[in-house]
């Protein structure tokens, strides 16, 4: 293996920038391994090899030029199959995109290539970004790195393996339950949800809109802030972004790495520290909020009751949002269509295209919400999951009055062999128990590896007030300093 | 709440425009049944009173400015589509014949 594929983003930027290597030099040792390695772990749904090396060319051109090149300049990434990609086969892990090449760039893309950061492909993904183990995918599951009979989670089981499998130093994820945090966690990565609105949505394949929130991930948490500075930040194509700077996340990871923690206030959620997680995750999760109170953190427990109704009430919420954005998927403007034969009706392609397009995770996820949003339901279902979304949102408020960051461990359970929690779908459901809260809340959370549990990774979450994304990356560098990075065993 | 049956699986997979199969029914049916009996948790929460969050972000009314920008050419917009015809979007019949004539 090269070398360079070994590298953090700010050490290749480093040798990139002061030419003592070239971004193609770079980027061709990245394809070089996905070559090698991407059979066992098919973190990519597909492989831009040329788009890759005419960026990076572009790259040691401008440096050649002497022109200034941004920190992340010449540093490959992979990005989730969620975000369109200008003639790009985009298929959000599904077959009723197969083929589809978008006629147009998310804005996130668009801001990776203004910083000349080197995209290498679309990575694998649950089917719309609905599931927890990149098993849901049409095209076939991801395999986790540590332990290739293992999940790497999901929905964005790419984008985390493609790090730990050092396929990439920096990838994109999308976050609307825990779909980067969650694989982060499992491939002993970091991955950071920003707070809602802080990234643009714009050219994400919608599946829930008032979760759905696109994010960095990397093997250092000081990477992951790098990352999350080039694509955070307003957007006027997205409604929903926030018209305010993205607070200093750089300057935070570096400020946590000095490893002084003096008059942080963390709360352990009470409620995730019970029954609900496996005893190694528990012991991990412990010993790492031990080491953040020797850097001078005070740790004390908060109770947030209502966490406990988060899990029922996303899985109202955001099946209800599914079925209404998944409706676009009709078989007119892209992606399949099936049945077109001159004699069935307009109504009847349709149904045969979404049935023959769709997985039976997405499929059921239509149906829930549906049924959630049917009059004679809708007021216990959706409206009430409504109601308890709000109540979640205040026990963050009130939490926040004490604490300066909530933290417990990222997902109850460590990687579950592939094929073990597929046969009951709310079993899967269950991974995404600790992550679904700041969803709903709407405000940013990271995951840091912190240790093992019978020799796979295990998560630590950080959660932090709405655009206060700049301390949960204080936190967590101060906590990777302290327990350090994990490194996968070699495929 | 009540396990979902068969035929309210059938109705939803209509309103949802999935042909589903036979045996797609019976498998569904004993799925969306443990995930309703389990979602229906919420219930439990005493929330009369208090008002539905849709969006965390609590935006209104953003406008941009009215100013020309470039968009997708006809070409462009139609390169994905399945089927299209002198720049248009083409679909299967949606009125019965005997009304289209």
């Amino acid at each position: 293996m090269s070398d360079l594929t070994r590298l953090s983003a700010v050490e290749i930027a480093g040798l990139v920038a002061s030419g003592e290597t070239s971004a193609v030099e770079v980027t061709r040792a990245h394809l070089d391994r996905i070559g090698d390695v991407d059979d066992r772990v098919h973190a990519f749904l597909h492989v831009d090899t040329e788009g890759a090396l005419a960026a990076a060319r572009a790259v040691d051109e401008r440096r050649a030029a002497g022109a200034e090149l941004g920190p992340l300049a010449g540093v490959p990434v992979a990005v989730k199959d969620v975000l369109t990609t200008k003639g790009v086969p985009t298929t959000v892990g599904s077959k009723i995109l197969e083929g589809w090449r978008p006629p147009y760039d998310s804005t996130i893309v668009e801001r990776l290539r203004d910083a000349g950061t080197v995209m290498l492909g679309k990575t694998n993904m649950d089917e719309f970004a609905m599931g927890s183990s990149t098993e849901y995918s049409a095209y076939g599951p991801t395999r986790n790195p540590w332990d290739t009979d293992r999940i790497p989670g999901g929905s964005g089981g790419g984008s985390a393996a493609a790090l730990a499998a050092y396929e990439a130093p920096l990838s994109i994820g999308s976050d609307t339950g825990g779909s980067i945090r969650q694989p982060g966690a499992v491939t002993g990565t970091v991955g950071a949800k920003p707070t809602y609105g802080g990234t643009s949505r714009y050219g994400l394949v919608a599946f829930s809109s008032s979760l759905d929130t696109p994010g960095p991930c990397a093997r250092t948490v000081l990477d992951a802030a790098l990352l999350h500075q080039v694509i955070g930040g307003h957007d006027p194509r997205d409604s929903t972004s926030i018209p305010v700077p993205v607070p200093d996340v750089v300057a935070a990871a570096r400020l946590g790495a000095t490893g002084d923690l003096t008059g942080v206030k963390l709360g352990v959620v009470t409620e995730f520290t019970g029954e609900g997680a496996e005893p190694g995750v528990m012991a991990a999760f412990r010993d790492a909020a031990e080491a953040l109170a020797k850097l001078g953190a005070e740790i004390v427990e908060v109770s947030c009751p209502h966490f406990s109704y988060a899990l029922p009430a996303y899985y109202l919420i955001a099946p209800s949002e599914c079925s209404s954005n998944l409706a676009r998927f009709d078989g007119v403007r892209f992606g399949l269509r099936v049945g077109d034969d001159g004699n069935r009706s307009l109504e009847e392609v349709m149904s045969l295209t979404r049935e023959a397009g769709f997985g039976p995770e997405v499929k059921r996820r239509i149906m829930i919400g549906t049924y959630a949003l049917s009059s004679g339901y809708y007021d216990a279902y959706y409206g009430q999951a409504q109601k308890v979304r709000t109540l979640i949102t205040r026990d963050f408020t009130s939490a926040f009055e004490q604490v300066d960051a909530l933290i417990s461990p990222t997902t109850p359970f460590v990687a579950f062999p592939i094929g073990s929690r597929t046969a009951d779908p709310y079993q899967m459901y269950l991974a995404d128990l600790f992550t679904i809260p700041a969803n709903l809340y709407g405000g940013p959370a990271i995951s840091v590896p912190c240790g093992l549990s019978d020799g796979l990774p295990v998560g630590f979450q950080i959660m932090a007030p709405t655009l206060a994304d700049d301390r949960m990356y204080r936190v967590a560098a101060a906590l990777e300093g302290a327990v350090g990075t994990l490194t996968p065993p070699t495929l | 709440m009540a396990a979902i049956s068969r035929e309210e699986v059938a109705h939803l997979a209509r309103l949802s425009r999935l042909a589903v199969t036979e045996e797609e029914l019976d498998t569904f049916a004993g799925q969306l049944g443990v995930i309703l009996q389990s979602v229906a948790q919420v219930g439990e929460v005493a929330a009369a009173d208090i008002p539905p969050t849709s969006h965390s972000v609590p935006l209104t009314n953003v406008l941009r400015e009215d100013v020309v920008r470039p968009g997708l050419t006809p070409q462009e917009a139609l390169s994905g589509a399945p089927d299209a015809e002198e720049q248009r979007f083409r679909v299967p019949r949606i009125l019965d014949e005997d009304v289209a004539s």
